[in-house]
């Protein structure tokens, strides 16, 4: 396969998660109901519900603007902590790679640390700490080891989202200490992070688009 | 779910529609969300905006109001408001005095309104954040989120909104907030649950004799759980939890306008102490009458007496709600010189009013 990610893909990703989150928007404020408010669910599926209206006037815009855009529409819909969250990923994310019209993957990672830094910064978390970050942050270190090491973009964002995955499962067993679930303390204990469960997701869809496309 | 509703989507707007109707003295923005003061921006003055989850009517729209908040931002039920309704907020009642944003610490609330006021300073109007974080139930910062912001919120709103009337500039105010802030502490219960209208069904359950104890106003976890006791014996609890909690130290961001950059600054509250005087504010979660609180007010009335603790204003009834809950809150603001004559100064809003 083609080792760039295309404009193209990059549309598909988010009218995907648009899509998916839609569905998984009864999981998602299950999960939340159990150590928060039970609302992240709802929070998301509106937010990429917006992002998805704006993707029709982005066709000939850049990546950057297309994450920009997505990010500033995230932090106009969402509400809670996720809104500003996610929006300052994508909007973070934007900066790194600009004008683009495709990415290399090592523009992948550029994105990632952009946004992940962004996140770090505007919520103060650390991992550890129960939040989308110890799903994300794992997920950005697999993803850069294995391109160092040489591997595809197609392995590497099979490793990436691996790591996501059990990012989330870590948080089951972690006490929160950042957002709504860290007023139950120990209570938290043996339910799964929300928002890193819609990262995982959203991680997955990427990794979906990207293989789809190739030929294996 | 048993509610005076038309659609569940529908809910926030039509009640902004209905505040419109019954309030010409405001302004209602719909797209985005936010309530202002006809005749803002007022020369010279800065503008008081707060705003947060909707279901805590009065707070924050029914403060909108001369002598109180120049704008308020409400969000969906429970959920804080987007950056987009502050900023426009902000833009249309802003002087050249600047804009102040009170803030209860909930995450959701400070991420919102720290992204809020990045674009609202980079429209070249200057800003502040001051954040509202009274409640003893949550004891420690280390490990949470830090106290959540409650029954102060009113207070603060009503002392900071009295003194931007008066021309205290855009620091004077932040600095008045974060007195109050600090002179303040609150803790809630539940007797009922309560049901936010998109979910349809309560946000938790109590059995038939179960109370939560430390409730927070969205219906977060208290510290406990217990059977139903005397009226007087949980305000017993409740109060010596304000009256007794120690130092409490937290860090706190702020907006450096100079660099454009949030900086931290470790905050601390002193106890209360014998001598001390205080605004009381006894408050309904939404579905407790003001019968019960008067009951409330009676046994609170005697512990601060026997304190040496000399309630100098209250402030009876449901101000701060969690939508149809059933259950109360208790806050004490140390009162000086200061607070008092703020607290004092004419106010004129749709659930305030006074001296005018
Ligand atoms: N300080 C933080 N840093 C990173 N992620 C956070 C932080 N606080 C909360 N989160 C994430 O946000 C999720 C909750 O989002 P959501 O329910 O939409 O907002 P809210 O908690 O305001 O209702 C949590 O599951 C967690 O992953
Ligand atoms: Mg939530």
């Amino acid at each position: 396969m083609s080792d760039v990610i295309t404009k193209a893909q990059v549309i598909t990703w988010l009218e995907n998660c648009a899509a998916l989150l839609e569905t998984q928007k009864a999981y998602l404020t299950e999960l939340d109901a159990a150590i928060g408010d039970g609302d992240h669910g709802l929070n998301m599926a509106r937010g990429f519900g917006k992002v998805k209206e704006k993707l029709p006037s982005m066709a000939d815009a850049s990546i950057g603007s297309i994450l920009n855009t997505s990010g500033m529409a995230l932090i106009s819909s969402v509400g809670g902590a996720s809104g500003p969250l996610y929006g300052t990923f994508f909007m973070r994310a934007s900066t790194a790679v600009q004008a683009r019209q495709e990415l290399e993957p090592m523009d992948l990672v550029k994105l990632m640390e952009q946004g992940i830094e962004g996140v770090v910064q505007r919520g103060r978390a650390e991992v550890g700490e129960k939040t989308m970050l110890d799903a994300l942050i794992p997920a950005l270190n697999a993803l850069k080891s294995q391109l160092e090491a040489g591997a595809g973009l197609s392995d590497a964002l099979d490793a990436c989202v691996a790591a996501a995955e059990a990012g989330v499962r870590s948080t089951i067993p972690l006490v929160a200490k950042k957002g709504r679930a860290s007023y139950l303390g120990e209570r938290s204990v043996g339910h799964q992070d929300p928002g890193a469960t819609s990262a995982t997701l959203i991680l997955g869809l990427l990794r979906d688009v990207v293989k789809g496309s190739g030929v294996s | 779910m048993k509610k005076l509703i038309n659609a569940v989507e529908n809910v926030l707007t039509e009640q902004l529609q209905g505040m419109a109707a019954a309030h010409p003295e405001l302004n209602i923005s719909l797209d985005p969300k936010y309530i202002t003061r006809v005749g803002a921006p007022f020369a010279g003055k800065v503008a008081i905006i707060s705003g947060g989850g909707s279901g805590h009517e009065p707070l924050h729209g029914g403060f909108v109001g001369h002598g109180m908040l120049t704008a308020a931002c409400p969000g969906e039920v429970f959920t804080s408001p987007t950056p987009d309704q502050m900023y426009e907020a902000a833009k249309a009642v802003a002087s050249d005095a600047g804009v102040l944003f009170i803030v209860k610490n909930y995450t959701g609330d400070v991420l919102n309104f720290e992204t809020a006021a990045e674009m609202v300073h980079s429209e070249g109007i200057k800003v502040q954040n001051v954040i509202v974080d009274d409640d003893v139930a949550v004891k420690d910062s280390l490990y949470t989120a830090g106290r959540r912001g409650v029954g102060t919120t009113v207070i603060l709103e009503k002392v900071v909104g009295a003194a931007a009337e008066e021309g205290y500039g855009l620091d004077a105010c932040a600095d008045l907030a974060r007195k109050v802030n600090s002179y303040g502490r609150s803790m809630g219960m539940a007797l009922t649950s309560c049901i936010v209208p998109a979910a349809g069904k309560p946000t938790f359950t109590l059995a038939e004799d179960e109370v939560e104890i430390g409730i927070g106003i969205h219906g977060e976890p208290g510290q406990y759980r217990e059977k139903l006791r005397p009226a007087d014996a949980i305000v017993e609890t409740l109060a010596l939890e304000i009256l007794d909690d120690g130092a409490y130290k937290r860090t706190l961001r702020e907006w450096d306008r100079e660099n454009a950059t949030w900086v931290e600054r470790d905050v601390i509250d002193e106890p209360f102490k014998a001598g001390d005087s205080v605004i009381a504010l006894v408050n309904s979660m939404g579905g407790t009458p003001v019968s019960e609180l008067y009951a409330v007010y009676r046994k609170l009335a005697e512990l601060c007496e026997a304190r040496d603790i000399t309630i100098a204003r209250k402030l009876v009834g449901p101000y701060i709600t969690s939508l149809e809950m059933q259950g109360f809150s208790i806050t004490l603001v140390k009162a000086d010189a200061e607070i008092l004559k703020f607290w004092d100064a004419p106010v004129s809003t749709p659930a305030l009013r006074w001296g005018v």
